[in-house]
């Protein structure tokens, strides 16, 4: 099962990386495959050498669903660094998301 | 509602999951939906959550259904804690893979929101729950989270009805709570998804009392009673009080039960009540009602038969001793699991809880013959309207059981008896009314019976006289135009005893007198008679001197006349003789 959750280790210290990132998606979707594109856009962009992605398909492993409480997809998850953030939706907004992963102090525009 | 009023019933008939909660299935004519979802609506602490439990619980015990509760606001731990109080193993069940609790966590403060989405995740948990354990009943505990987690309604609102259609497609009987709104049925319109069945709970208070009230709103394709029914959440679960009182179909039975008091039992035709009818016996305080409650329960323990004693005035153990007293040894029948008394402050709880308590008690020990004692405690913690609601209610149920029951009430002492009991007494098939007659300083008790339908019943008042033996009717004195009860009856009789001693004691006096003079007359008689028969005596005896006399005259004159030497002068005896006498 876990063969199928594909991860994107883009991290120099191989799987110790500072950013821990998880997307759970349910199926090839238009939606899922425009957040992972986005996702590994703004993560080469802006933490490059420091991630790691785990794509997690719940429609294959849906017992995972329930460790990130995951209501909504895609929804993509930071595990590390502490504590968790989640981010729901296609990720096309790129503000928000750095905004979300607290790489972007929040302010009242990006709010 | 059109559909409440359709009463045949409908060629295909809409397939319905029973809950097996007490009552809720007699009200919707079955159960819920099956395949389809039903909102549970109501205010905080109404009991959505409870009854939505027990809903799975049941579906698992009772019907072998697998049940999937998603929980939005408790924790697994949370909800096992919860439902272990109404007696639910939920860990067992949990266990046998017969339920199955996930508990959906959401936070509004991690969550940002780049784009679309959708709710797909949670499509997939319930899916894979249900999957898990093969559920048919799922429960989701509540919704309205969902609302303040996602910030985008409009997607949120699209998925929800994706949702409820996929629910349908899945053919999942299914249970969501939503929170009551203000002047909607719940708060982020529920309703508006789930068109199929809505239940509205209610919680209110009244003079310090809580009553907790049960309402279909709607049931689409069946018919349901549309009242608003108590219930109560005990210790075994919900309970919703059926109507049964709309129907007035049961059975009535033609077999006699003492009263306990044989004289009694003559007053009502010979033969006492009818199995299954309702007794009141109405009195002010101390005429005895609780001792003829107690003749009658102690009957029927005699007879092998269970009874039940509702007691809102006096501990058991307290009409234990007093029953006693007067002659009715209870404790023989409690040890042996005939008689049950279940005593209860009637302020303790709202008039709902009593009655449902009291149709609990009669469900489990299922008795012949009940006594409430008294009622007239119960009406004074809700209305009259709402006690003769119940009453009704209660004494349905009693007499589709074939329970025969004995209410008893407290009169005041300034009204009119007849008047004060007059809103409940249509419900009764007999009524006992028991008075106190004050009358020469002193009290008496009289009873007689007000109605009793269907039996030639005595319309005389007797006098109720409770002693060590029991309770006795004595005849009250009706004589001289006045009824006399008490000491003044029994002095009247006395009175009247000594009358007709002393009536024959004055014949015989007079007989005897009458006998004396009849003697003294007979005695005079005798001695009058005597006193003839003396004088008779005397003359003879002087006429007999007078003839001796005469002879010895006549024989002396012959004597001389002859020494005189004539026998001549014949003639000259006469004048001789005369001048012999002179």
């Amino acid at each position: 099962m876990r063969a199928d959750n594909k991860k994107i280790n883009a991290s120099r210290n191989g799987d110790s990386a500072l950013w821990k990132l998880r997307l759970y998606v349910a199926g090839h979707t238009m939606k899922s495959m425009t957040a992972l594109s986005n996702l590994k856009k703004i993560c080469e962009k802006h933490l490059k050498g420091e991630y790691s992605i785990e794509v997690i398909d719940l429609i294959r492993n849906p017992a995972l669903a329930k460790g990130d409480q995951i209501l909504a997809v895609p929804t993509l998850v930071r595990r590390l660094p502490h504590p968790m953030r989640k981010i729901l939706g296609d990720l096309s907004n790129a503000e928000r998301v750095l905004v979300g992963l607290d790489l972007r102090p929040r302010t009242k525009e990006n709010q | 509602m059109a559909e409440a009023k359709d009463p045949k019933p409908r060629l295909q008939a809409l397939a319905k999951t029973p809950t097996g909660i007490r009552g809720l299935d007699n009200i919707t004519n079955g159960g819920l939906p099956t395949g389809r979802p039903t909102l549970i609506c109501g205010t905080a602490g109404s009991g959505k959550t409870m009854l939505a439990t027990e809903f799975l619980v049941r579906g698992a015990l009772e019907f072998n259904e697998p049940g999937v509760l998603i929980a939005f606001e408790e924790t697994e731990e949370e909800i096992t804690t919860n439902v272990a109080s109404l007696g639910f193993d939920v860990k067992a069940l949990v266990a046998q893979r017969k339920l199955l609790l996930d508990y959906v966590r959401i936070e509004r403060g991690e969550i940002e929101e780049t784009g679309d989405y959708d709710l797909e995740g949670l499509f997939i948990r319930i899916e894979h729950a249900v999957k898990q354990i093969g559920a048919r009943r799922l429960v989701l505990d509540t919704l309205d989270g969902l609302f303040s987690a996602l910030p985008n309604e409009t997607i949120l609102r699209a998925e929800l009805r994706r949702l409820f259609r996929w629910l349908k497609e899945k053919k999942l009987t299914t249970v969501i709570t939503g929170e009551r709104g203000a002047g909607a049925l719940t708060r982020h319109g529920m309703e508006e998804y789930v068109a199929d069945c809505v239940i509205l709970l209610d919680h209110r208070i009244e003079e310090q009392i809580s009553t907790r009230r049960l309402r279909i709103v709607k049931y689409r394709g069946t018919t349901h009673g549309t009242n608003e029914y108590p219930f109560l959440i005990g210790e075994r679960g919900f309970h919703v009080l059926p109507i049964s009182s709309l129907t007035l179909n049961h059975n009535a039975s033609t077999q006699r039960v003492s009263s306990g008091v044989a004289a009694l039992d003559d007053m009502l035709g010979g033969k006492g009540f009818y199995r299954g009818s309702s007794v009141l016996v109405s009195g002010t305080a101390g005429t005895g009602k609780s001792s003829l409650g107690a003749a009658f329960v102690n009957a029927a323990c005699a007879r092998g038969e269970k009874a039940l004693y509702f007691a809102f005035e006096q501990s058991p153990k307290q009409i234990v001793r007093n029953m006693r007293s007067i002659g009715y040894d209870l404790e023989p029948s409690i040890k042996k699991g005939l008689l049950e008394i279940r005593a209860q402050r009637p302020t303790q709880s709202g008039l709902e809880f009593h009655l449902l308590e009291m149709h609990g008690a009669v469900e489990d020990f299922k008795p012949r013959v009940v006594v409430v004692d008294p009622i007239s405690n119960l009406i004074s913690s809700g209305t009259t309207s709402e006690v003769k609601a119940m009453l009704t209610r209660l004494i349905d149920f009693l007499k589709k059981e074939e329970v025969t029951a004995v209410f008893t009430s407290l009169t005041v002492g300034d009204d009119p008896v007849e008047k004060t009991d007059v809103g409940i007494s249509s419900l009764m098939d007999s009524w006992i009314l028991l008075r106190a007659i004050e009358h020469n300083g002193e009290r008496s008790r009289t009873i007689h019976v007000l109605k009793s339908r269907a039996t030639a019943h005595s319309n005389q008042v007797r006098e109720f006289v409770l002693s060590d033996k029991g309770i006795e009717l004595v005849d009250v004195y009706t004589g001289g135009g006045t009824v006399l009860t008490g000491t003044a009856r029994v002095t009247q009789e006395a009175r009247e005893k000594a009358d007709r001693v002393l009536r024959q004691q004055g014949l015989e006096r007079r007989q005897r007198e009458l006998e004396r003079q009849r003697e003294l007359v007979e005695g005079q008689i005798r001695s009058l008679r005597a006193g003839i028969e003396a004088g008779a005596d005397e003359l003879a005896h002087e006429l007999q001197e007078r003839d001796l006399l005469e002879q010895t005259v006549t024989s002396d004159r012959q004597k001389m006349q002859m020494l005189r030497g004539g026998t001549r002068n014949g003639g000259g005896n006469g004048s001789s003789k005369k001048n012999a006498t002179k």
